[in-house]
């Protein structure tokens, strides 16, 4: 693996494998009495936290604790990409203070990116969401759901989602989550098919390693997993579609809809959800959908990546068999 | 004033010449001319002498931003490259909308010594696109102002515009569009593409800049006016150009040095020194703008020099300054883009970098002037064998936000001359 994740396209099909293998044994210190394994004892972690998070921050911290790191949290509440507030300063003061990897999130596409090559710092630098361009954790943890739905759990591991046709139905323009989880899946081998209005469909996907269909009830029936995006309200205002009524009609998906998917079929979404746009409450909490299995799994995504750009060398498993020997003592 | 003979340069990159320099004129061009008397002689075989260099678009940023490039920098630069006059660009703090901050600018200029400085006023009152500003005030000053633009920003109501455009007729004006269609860029942070899509930064589409060049020559045309279009940027943006010209609208166009070079796919490094407005196209834009070059089309290049301090730089994408130096580096780009292209040849630069510009500025009584016996001895050397990687280090801009850091190019002025004094010797300002 590279010394940084900053996007679902660094990943090897072989790197994405030994992650989601990873995660598996990590899942397991979930269902212990004591969630902790001693892996990263001693080693500090930063969550650089630029833009508002619930859901992610707290599953890094979780992910974070399990592995026994020191957690420092830095939440720029309310702070905006300005000349005051330097990504460059707040780095090196990180730097100086020796920690040994920092999870950050920002608003502006690139800034890990940025983060990890301009020499700012040395630490590895794993990618938490940017702007509108990678979230690959998320599509790690969406991948790591489905292998365990379509493919199972102990008989996915070792492999990837070959021939499994995923669609992801939503604002794709403004999605870090999409663009992520079409990088990694077309490496996993799966088949993604994208479905919005033209309006939130990026200039250039023609390029991107997926299908593109402006109908819903076209792919449905033929979609072994469906990752409905948030939709942002503030989209109708800039024209992207005339009404949240027009677009729930067109592009949300309902009781009625779910019901044309084939019956082995799974409803995802990254949260949080909009209940009633993009879709209904019937959907939401029905057993085919897997929001709340995605935020178990994230813990396990984590901790699994973050062992592996930091502990080490070995494979979890012996570290984790390690720590439960020490557990016993 | 001394007399200064350049011996043995190709003038225009034509026959190698004799050019004799007395005071602030030429006094002789032609082969073999005597030394007897002469201060300095400068052997100049193989060396290319053009006329000096002239910049329709340069930011100098005083009065306000001193600490990006002040007059006296911006104009050292400016030799260091070959020019002898800029034109310097009226987003300042103050905003150059009035007759007090374009004397102020151009007296800066005047006090210098190392380039001619012409100040261009705004055409809205700061640069807000709501109210002329007095355009025929700035004109009457000392500055004598005859370009006016509110470059940075687009001047987008179409009324405000034709107005501009019929007003400045009355004293032989021209407006220079930045032309940016705002709400198709809203958020935008690059070229609007496959890159800008993968990248997940907000993308700058060609038809803000198409829509707007095709407006405003429309406009131009409804009322009998000139337009000059800055920075062009697209494939889209040559051909409605050429369209206009054929169609005998008084149009002209600008491109810079890297609209000719550079395209889009260096943003993948999300490194903020490639950010720039209009942004970085394509490899096809980038044939078209040099085809367009070559053709006359496009009839001029201009630097959009845009001095940015480091840490304005040194930081995310998003939160970068837009802009690139480029005083330094033009005729290097040029060189190697448009002359080892077979594209132009140098008297092909001389015309797009010297007597177009110095044309479309209005500054033709002493800049973008023939080499020739009379003439002010505003000239440009250039040792076009030269290769070396470019560092930022020895820019004499204030600022050194370049985006050919380590990048070989080619050419090097290795003499300026301001009214037969030299501001550059040996590649060092004197």
């Amino acid at each position: 693996m590279k010394r940084h994740l900053i996007s679902a396209a660094d990943l090897t099909r072989d790197d994405a494998v030994l992650i989601l293998d990873t995660a598996e044994e990590m899942a397991r210190v979930a269902d212990r009495p004591i969630k902790k394994l001693p892996t990263l004892r001693g080693r500090t972690i930063c969550n650089l936290f630029f833009e508002d998070s619930t859901r992610t921050r707290i599953s890094f911290e979780a992910a974070e604790k399990r592995l026994s790191a020191d957690v420092i949290n830095f939440a720029a509440k309310g702070s905006s990409v300005s000349k005051g507030e330097s990504l460059k300063d707040t780095a090196q003061t990180l730097e100086a203070m020796g920690v040994d990897a920092v999870v950050i999130r920002h608003h502006a596409s690139g800034a890990p990116y940025r983060l990890a090559n301009s020499g700012w710092i040395d630490a590895p630098v794993i990618n938490a969401g940017d702007g509108t361009h990678q979230h690959p954790t998320q599509a790690l943890l969406d991948a790591f759901t489905m292998r365990r739905r379509l493919v199972g759990r102990d008989a996915g591991l070792g492999k990837g989602l070959d021939g499994r046709r995923i669609t992801i139905v939503g604002d794709v323009l403004h999605s870090r989550v999409a663009r992520s989880n079409v990088d990694l899946l077309h490496t996993l081998g799966a088949e993604v098919t994208l479905v919005a209005p033209p309006t939130l469909v990026p200039v250039g996907v023609e390029n991107w390693p997926c299908e593109v269909s402006y109908s819903l009830d076209e792919v449905l029936p033929k979609s072994d997993a469906v990752m409905m995006l948030r939709v942002q309200r503030e989209r109708m205002n800039a024209a992207f579609f005339p009404t949240e009524r027009e677009y729930s009609r067109r592009y949300g998906l309902d009781g009625a809809r779910m019901a044309r998917m084939p019956e082995h079929a799974i409803v995802m979404h990254p949260g949080p959800m909009v209940r009633g746009m993009e879709i209904t409450a019937e959907v939401a909490d029905s057993d085919r959908c897997t929001v709340v299995e995605q935020v178990a799994n994230g813990v396990s995504i984590r901790m699994a990546v973050l062992y592996l750009l930091l502990g080490g060398s070995e494979p979890a498993v012996t570290t984790s068999t390690a720590a439960r020997t020490e557990e016993n003592k | 004033m001394s007399k200064i003979l350049i011996r043995g340069a190709q003038v225009l990159g034509g026959e190698a010449q004799d050019v004799l320099i007395d005071g602030e004129t030429i006094a002789e061009v032609g082969a073999g001319l005597s030394a007897e008397g002469v201060d300095t002689v400068i052997e100049a075989a193989g060396q290319v002498l053009l006329p000096g260099l002239v910049d329709l678009h340069t930011h100098l940023r005083e009065p306000g931003r001193e600490d990006s490039e002040t007059v006296l920098t911006g104009t050292r630069a400016a030799a260091s490259g070959g020019y002898t006059a800029v034109f310097a660009m009226a987003n300042t703090f103050p905003v150059a909308d009035t007759a007090g901050v374009v004397e102020q600018v151009w007296r800066l200029g005047k006090e210098s010594g190392y380039c001619d400085v012409q100040p261009i006023g705004a055409v809205t009152v700061g640069l807000e696109g709501k109210q002329l500003s007095e355009l025929g005030a700035m004109h009457e000053s000392a500055a004598r102002v005859t370009v006016f633009s509110d470059d940075g920003k687009c001047v987008d109501d179409a009324v405000i515009m034709r107005r501009a455009l019929e007003y400045v007729k009355a004293f032989g004006g021209v407006v220079a569009q930045h032309a940016q269609e705002p709400r198709l860029t809203e958020g935008a942070q690059m070229n609007e593409g496959t890159v800008s899509a993968e990248l997940g930064l907000g993308g700058w589409p060609a038809v803000a800049e198409e829509s707007i060049i095709a407006r405003d020559v429309l406009l131009a045309e409804h009322v009998g006016s000139r337009v000059h279009i800055c920075h062009l940027s697209t494939a889209g943006s040559v051909e409605i150009v050429r369209w206009a010209k054929s169609r005998g609208i008084d149009v002209t166009a600008e491109v810079t040095p890297h609209h000719l070079l550079l395209t889009d796919e260096l943003v993948r490094s999300y490194n903020p020194v490639y950010k720039v407005n209009p942004p970085l196209r394509t490899e096809r834009d980038v044939m078209a703008l040099r085809e367009a070059l070559a053709d006359g089309t496009i009839d001029i290049v201009a630097t959009d020099h845009a001095p940015h301090p480091h840490e304005d730089k040194d930081c995310e994408w998003a939160a970068a300054a837009m802009g690139m130096v480029g005083l330094e580096t033009a005729l290097s780009v040029v060189q190697q883009t448009m002359v080892e292209t077979g594209m132009l040849d140098w008297a092909g630069v001389a015309e797009r970098m010297s007597f177009a510009p110095a044309r479309i500025g209005g500054l033709s009584h002493q800049h973008g002037r023939p080499v020739s016996a009379g003439e002010p001895a505003n000239l440009t050397l250039v040792d076009t064998s030269y290769r070396g990687l470019v560092d930022p280090a020895h820019f004499a801009s204030r600022s050194r936000n370049t985006p050919y850091e380590g990048r070989e190019l080619p050419g090097r002025v290795t003499h300026t001359f301001l009214r037969g004094r030299a501001t550059v010797v040996d590649g060092k300002l004197a």
